[in-house]
């Protein structure tokens, strides 16, 4: 019989949410508490095989003697803590940020986060119209600090121009939220080549290569693990992307089969995406614990050897 | 200590895990003559000569039976030949092993200190160590260290050979091995191979058959002369691929069954398009870690490709042998009823758990972690465990003043083997087969970056294009087996196996680069 | 690790600055906290952080660049961008206290002459910028020249002086000899001053001055009294923190004392960026060694063996006084193994901030000293269990670190009997803007609002006061009709105002308080980190809305209107991560709530 690590015993703690006791680890964050005890927590930044980086705010509660509201994703509970989830004030919160999310982002490729909006009942419209984009801003010569000046008649957005350098990703910061999941997964809670990060500061953070260089002069290594973990379609395998931009991208359509990838004897499960008998993408179960949700290239993208290439070029010739 | 592997490009999510622990304060010593990515995130990188790997080991014994830090208890309750060992190993000194490996004499002494000295610790390596003409020395010598500190049998602790495709091990499971029925029941074991004969009403001959470089002497000895190769690419990816291609090319029959129509399928008589068995089949694959999981068809096979199963059964009809239509759980439930470490891993398991690791006794049964922990059973349950005394012998394939730089082979995030499946997608990172060699040796030798050059070995010469490699140290070169239809790398491989294993020693060549005059730059030559 | 550096290589020069700043190279690179020195090192070099420059940077500390990027585009003196990089940059703060001294004119001035911010000179050479409170409020209109080179000059040129400014912008070089710095004096005092006691009355590069004038008397002291006995004397006085927050010192250094990981961190928090704060640089730059004494003691209480002194970027004087300190403090065993020879080891190591608000947040400034980007971070765990490098940590204020000096020398219940009974002490006040004699003020705890204005000469003959605003862009709006206040933590809470760390910032008649309200919203939105939602998006949203308001362009209503904004600041003050968000809308509120600013418009 296996021996497994020498872990501390770990006691319960109980607390108070929305008037209800619940007993979890010690440890635990209250989004645990929370799901624990049913209550429907949205989440945005949050997922389960990355570290919590609680940026986005949207799973704030409210604990008793608590100054400001606290994100749920990573707050550990203590002993006796009296939670609210529901109150105006959460309602509030979470309806801001979500509202100011899709004022500024566009989320039409994020249906969890357009559902939270519904559920909160958001107007992202309050803000006034979007603003066009400002032909030639180049957000790589944005110098923290500074910003454009606004008369406030529209609202601004980080709608950009979408980026296509390579064969294999598309990246469109329309779509970005800034949640840090990609950055995660580029980093030091999977792949650890550190290609992106987030860089400058404010409203004009965002995420970017070193001098916002193409992809392919970057140390990206293509795992794709950032697509595996963002949540609003802002980074996408080109096949898919090309699929939706000639309007053959039917998820109605699409099975999901998983299997073991073909690669190596590490044993990592895929998810293949499947659409009228063409794999059209290929995603990994997080909940797997050979792999944690995350691939290689190989893994990712190497699949088209068993079915015919539509244009059978090769690989770009760099 | 990874030995002889670059997982961070041939096995990147196992690489995942290395990662998290280095995270949480592990420590990692990379055993390599390249400075590979994965060595970049070694806390030391022991860039040994190529080949000298048992050197290393011993010297790494001696150290640490010399500090006193062998694990004296272990060694006395678990293992057998210790004093041998100890005596093999005694002129294996620091000074030693630094003139033989290159690596400096602190660095061993510093890994030999950290290896003993930790409270678990793990040895994985790939073929770094295992394509050399004595890999199966190479092995024993790295088993013996876990021996000597009683790394072995325990949580965290342990020897892995790091499986370089997702079936390598399921082969072996299955009894894809010379020597064995599935479950790694020896075929010269009489009891086992009546419990075979039983259960498939036939006699099953009671002698051990040959391993691939075996077969490939046999061809050219004439005692073989029929060959069905199933998924394999030998024509190419064998060492001394000149050779390879003509034994193939000179059999009387050869029967090839694979996905695509490889140049191996081209030499054929009978071709027999096959699915892919990971995606167009259901079945099983077992992964490095003895992890045996589900592989499920999410595609119709292409025109008249079928699944192995479908193609192995209408042969057998052929054959006079009814199997009926089974499918792939009717014969895994087969193998359940002879293969004991298998039997507890129903199809409904698998599918509930993601998997299960053997040995798994009955449906019980967890699945284990890591095998070998009988060795801290009290009392000991069966054998002791021996030790090897092995010596260290350099590769066959000597540097020399015609041959001055040593090639190693390998591969590269991006790519499989022969290319045959990674060579279909469009790899940003993919720039084609280039000679790998440092800056300096670009210089001694003439050679530019990016220049073409002939590189030559006493079997045969490739054309390629020179790459400058910082990582890589002076008289070191490097190139992949990824693009054998650009670059036929192994036309300069070397074909001597190692005896037991038979596995070639791809990583160690002789190697000249020549000139090659052209028209157009024929002034500059 | 295994980086893909770039294929631009760096210049020699640059190579130079680089090797300068982290030393010859060693078997293992040195760590990651010297990210930040690294990248100074150039731009203080050539004016820019180049590909080349990065990528060496990189190499020689082994990070990755695409971090080391996402670290250089976070501060706002860093300029990435090879175009805009010239060697000499004039920052012109057009921060409040500026613009109610006319620094709109002053822009109006440049832009005639030199182009919109950014804009380079003809031999590209020089530009321009707008920029941020500069901690110069006293001295209004601010501007800050730095010169890349060999030689690097940076310097506040206060009051700026328009022509002179054109002049070196169009030379291309600024003479060290034109150097008009003119010291903020205590102006009001005398003999009753305690933390500003030898502020203008000793060499600030001297240490023999300093001990000549007390220095160091207050170290042996708390050698006498022992770790436990100094904490004690803190307690007793009741010292709360002078950097906003107000919580008790002695209770934060049991903490550290007690907590059971090591080593410990002490950090002085010196990154004094609230606009219209400008006390802390004039303890720097006038009394230096004050700050190396009381850090000393506070390291020795608390088991500390290295400190940090973080001075925002913007301070080069009190910055370049600071490593002076340091240094002869270090000479003297003052600092070192074995401080004072009573065998206890406290070393000092000054860092510079590079232009970011939020790194005066206490988690954000160690984020930065660690050369990770300034995001603060979640608590729990507080910087006295986890802080700088995930160690138990002290983070002390400037000028509460002084007044430990105080503290040690006439006893803690001495020092409690100043002030009110829960605000004990004396304060420093920076009053700015529409007043006769701008500058320091101390005065114990419990002076009126009313008292501080007038030892500050009251306002210009002939006008009258509009408002205070009260703790700087963080703070809040106090009407004429509540300048009695007594200025203690309590008062300010009872209003539910906050005191801050001591801005007073007043406007008479004659300014347009929208505009400073658009001001204040134009600096959250550019000071925000960007990392958590609220503030991210929020402080644009409140830009927005406060620029239709002003332009009385509202979307629908005014009252609507105002719903919105309320609604903004209540989530950015309820979800935001650190205290930037949570007051980016404070002023704002607070100016709507008291003046009624916008309640005339009406619908529209």
């Amino acid at each position: 019989m296996s021996v497994g690590p020498a872990a501390a015993p770990t006691g319960l703690v109980e607390l108070t949410i929305d008037g209800q006791t619940v007993q979890v680890p010690e440890g635990s964050a209250l989004l645990q508490a929370c799901r624990a005890r049913g209550v429907a927590t949205p989440t945005v930044c949050y997922a389960e095989n990355l570290t919590p980086v609680n940026v986005c705010r949207v799973c704030v509660v409210e604990v008793e003697g608590s100054r400001a509201l606290v994100p749920a994703c990573s707050r550990p509970v203590e002993r006796g803590m009296v939670v609210h989830t529901d109150s105006e004030r959460v309602r509030h919160s979470r309806r801001m940020v979500l509202e100011l999310l899709a004022s500024a982002t566009d989320l039409s490729l994020a249906p969890e986060v357009e559902e939270h909006l519904r559920r909160y009942g958001g107007r992202p419209e309050r803000f006034g119209p979007a603003a066009p984009p400002t032909p030639g801003a180049d957000h790589r010569h944005t110098q923290a600090g500074h910003h454009r000046p606004t008369d406030g008649s529209t609202a601004a957005t980080v709608t950009q121009p979408t980026l296509i350098d390579n064969e294999l990703y598309v990246r469109d910061y329309s779509r970005c939220v800034l949640c840090y999941k990609c950055v995660e997964a580029c980093g030091v809670d999977a792949q650890n080549t550190f290609a992106i990060a987030v860089a400058g500061r404010g409203f004009e953070a965002r995420i970017s290569t070193e001098f916002g260089l193409p992809l392919p002069d970057s140390a990206c290594v293509y795992c794709g693990n950032c697509i595996g973990v963002c949540p609003t379609g802002a980074l996408m395998f080109r096949s898919e992307h090309e699929m939706r931009r000639n309007g053959t991208w039917d998820e109605t359509r699409q099975q999901r089969t998983d299997t073991i990838c073909p690669y190596c004897g590490v044993g990592c499960t895929l998810t293949l995406h499947v659409q009228d008998g063409r794999i059209v993408k290929v995603s990994s179960p997080p909940e797997h614990d050979v792999a944690g949700g995350h691939l290689c290239i190989k893994g990712r993208f190497g699949w088209e050897f068993v079915q015919v290439l539509e244009d059978p070029a090769p690989a770009s010739d760099r | 200590m990874l030995w002889g592997s670059n997982a961070r490009e041939t096995h990147p999510i196992f690489f995942h895990h290395v990662l998290r622990g280095l995270r949480n304060g592990a420590r990692l010593y990379a055993v390599d003559p390249r400075r590979t990515t994965s060595a970049q995130w070694a806390h030391a990188w022991l860039g040994l000569q190529v080949g000298s790997d048992i050197a290393l080991a011993n010297a790494i014994g001696r150290e640490i039976i010399a500090a006193g830090l062998a694990n004296e208890t272990f060694i006395a309750r678990a293992t057998a030949g210790f004093d041998e060992y100890r005596r093999c190993v005694d002129r294996y000194t620091l000074d030693y092993a630094q003139r033989e490996t290159g690596v400096p004499a602190e660095t061993i002494r510093e890994l030999a200190h950290a290896y003993a000295r930790a409270d678990r610790a793990m040895i994985c390596w790939t073929l770094g160590v295992t394509e050399h003409h004595n890999a199966v020395d190479t092995v024993l010598a790295i088993i013996d260290l876990a021996l000597l500190t009683g790394h072995v049998g325990r949580y965290g602790s342990g020897l892995n050979p790091l499986r370089g495709q997702n079936n390598v091990q399921g082969g072996g499971d299955m009894g894809a091995l010379p020597d064995r029925l599935p479950g790694f029941q020896h075929v010269e074991d009489d009891a086992a191979r009546a419990k075979f004969e039983r259960a498939w009403g036939v006699r099953i001959p009671p002698k051990r058959g040959w391993h691939l470089t075996g077969m490939f002497e046999a061809m050219e000895r004439g005692d073989l002369t029929a060959l069905y190769v199933i998924g394999e690419n030998p024509a190419q990816s064998e060492a001394d691929a000149g050779r390879a291609v003509r034994l193939l090319g000179g059999l009387g029959h050869l029967v090839v069954q694979d996905i695509f129509l490889t140049p191996t399928a081209e030499l054929a008589h009978v071709v027999l398009p096959a699915a892919a068995s990971w995606c167009e089949c259901e079945g099983t694959v077992t992964s490095s870690e003895r992890r045996v999981q589900r592989v499920r068809k999410a595609l119709e096979p292409p025109g008249e490709a079928r699944d192995d199963i479908t193609i192995i059964r209408d042969l057998a009809r052929r054959f006079g042998h009814n199997w009926g239509s089974p499918s792939a759980e009717d014969v895994w439930n087969e193998l359940r009823s002879l293969s004991p470490i298998h039997a507890g891993m129903s199809y409904r398991r698998l599918e509930a758990l993601g998997g299960l690791q053997w040995p798994c006794h009955d449906e019980t049964h967890p699945g284990e972690q890591f095998l070998h922990g009988r060795l801290w059973e009290e009392p000991l349950r069966g054998p002791r465990t021996p030790f090897h005394a092995v010596l260290h012998e350099p590769p066959v394939d000597p540097v020399d003043d015609e041959f001055p730089i040593r090639l190693t082979t390998g591969r590269q995030l991006d790519s499989f083997n022969t290319g045959v499946q990674s060579g279909l997608y469009r790899s940003p990172l993919r720039h084609g087969e280039t000679l790998q060699i440092s800056p300096d040796d670009g210089r001694r030798y003439g050679a530019l970056d990016g220049e073409r050059v002939r590189v030559r070995s006493r079997r045969g010469a490739v054309e390629v294009s020179v790459h400058y490699e910082g990582t890589l140290r002076p008289g070191l070169a490097f190139m992949t087996l990824h693009f054998p239809d650009e670059v036929a790398t192994n036309l300069l491989t070397i074909d001597a196996a190692d005896p037991r294993s038979g596995t070639a020693e791809f990583k160690a060549t002789a190697i000249r680069i020549e000139k090659i005059a052209t028209s157009t730059d024929g002034a500059e030559g | 690790m295994d980086i893909h550096l770039s294929a631009t290589e760096a210049s020699p020069i640059e190579r130079a600055a680089v090797d300068a700043a982290l030393g010859p190279r060693d078997t293992r690179p040195p760590p990651r906290d010297r990210l930040l020195p690294a990248l100074w090192a150039v731009q203080s070099r050539v004016g820019h952080i180049g590909e080349g420059a990065l990528s060496y940077i990189c190499e020689r500390l082994d990070v990755p660049p695409a971090e080391a990027y996402s670290v250089a585009s976070f501060y706002a003196l860093f300029s990435l961008d090879p175009s805009a990089g010239q060697p000499l940059v004039a920052h012109v703060c057009d921060d409040i206290a500026c613009r109610a001294a006319g620094a709109e004119q002053i822009c109006a001035r440049l832009e005639t002459a030199l182009g919109p911010p950014g804009t380079p000179t003809s031999d590209g050479r020089a530009t321009w910028r707008r920029a941020s409170c500069l901690g110069q409020c006293d001295r209004a209109p601010a501007a800050l020249v730095m010169a890349a080179g060999s030689q690097p000059i940076e310097r506040a040129l206060a009051p700026v002086d328009p022509p002179a400014l054109q002049t070196a912008l169009r030379d291309g070089a600024l003479s060290p000899a034109t150097d008009a710095e003119t010291a903020t004096l205590p102006r009001i005092g005398g003999a009753s001053l305690r933390l500003l006691r030898r502020v203008g009355r000793i060499d600030p590069t001297s240490l023999d001055d300093y001990r000549a004038h007390g220095g160091y008397e207050a170290l042996r002291r708390a050698v006498r009294l022992g770790p436990d006995g100094v904490i004690r004397e803190v307690v007793d006085a009741k010292l709360v923190g002078r950097g906003g927050a107000a919580f008790p010192t002695g209770r934060k250094w049991e903490a550290v004392a007690h907590a059971a990981a090591r080593p410990h961190y002490l950090v002085c928090n010196a990154d004094e960026s609230e606009p219209g704060m400008f006390k802390d640089r004039v303890l720097m730059e006038h009394d230096p060694f004050a700050i190396i004494e009381a850090m000393t003691i506070a390291g020795y209480a608390t088991g500390c063996e290295q400190g940090y002194v973080y001075v925002r970027g913007e301070y080069p004087l009190a910055f370049s006084r600071l490593r002076n300190a340091v240094a002869q403090a270090q000479a003297k065993g003052l600092l070192g193994d074995d401080v004072l020879g009573r065998g206890f080891r406290f070393d000092i190591e000054p860092r510079r901030g590079a232009g970011a608000y939020v790194c005066g947040e206490e988690t954000a400034l160690f984020s930065s000293i660690e050369g990770y980007r300034g995001e603060p971070r979640n608590r729990p765990p507080f910087p006295t269990q986890s802080g700088l490098f995930g160690r138990p940590t002290a983070v002390n204020n400037v000028e509460t670190l002084v007044n430990v000096l105080e503290i040690l020398r006439e006893g803690g219940p001495a020092f409690a009997a100043i002030g009110t009974r829960d605000s004990t002490g004396t304060k420093l006040f920076c009053v700015s803007g529409r007043v006769d004699r701008p500058g320091v003020y101390e005065v114990p705890f419990g002076t009126t609002l009313r008292a501080l204005l007038d030892l500050a000469g009251g306002l210009p003959a002939g006008r009258t006061l509009r408002a205070v605003l009260l703790g700087g862009a963080a703070g809040s709006v106090i009407p004429p009709e509540q300048v009695d206040m007594p200025l203690t933590f309590e008062a300010a809470r009872a209003r539910g105002v906050a005191l801050g760390s001591g801005a007073v910032i007043v406007f008479d008649d004659t300014v347009d308080l929208r505009r400073i309200l658009l001001r204040v919203a134009a600096f959250f939105r550019d000071e925000s980190c960007g990392q958590c939602v609220p503030c991210r998006i929020g402080t644009v949203r409140q830009e927005e809305l406060l620029e239709r308001l002003v332009s009385g362009r509202p979307h629908s209503s005014v009252r609507d209107e105002l719903a919105l904004l309320a609604d903004i600041g209540r989530a950015m003050r309820d979800a935001s991560i650190c205290g930037l968000g949570q007051t980016a809308s404070t002023a704002v509120e607070s100016a709507v709530r008291e003046l009624k600013l916008f309640a005339d418009g009406g619908d529209t």
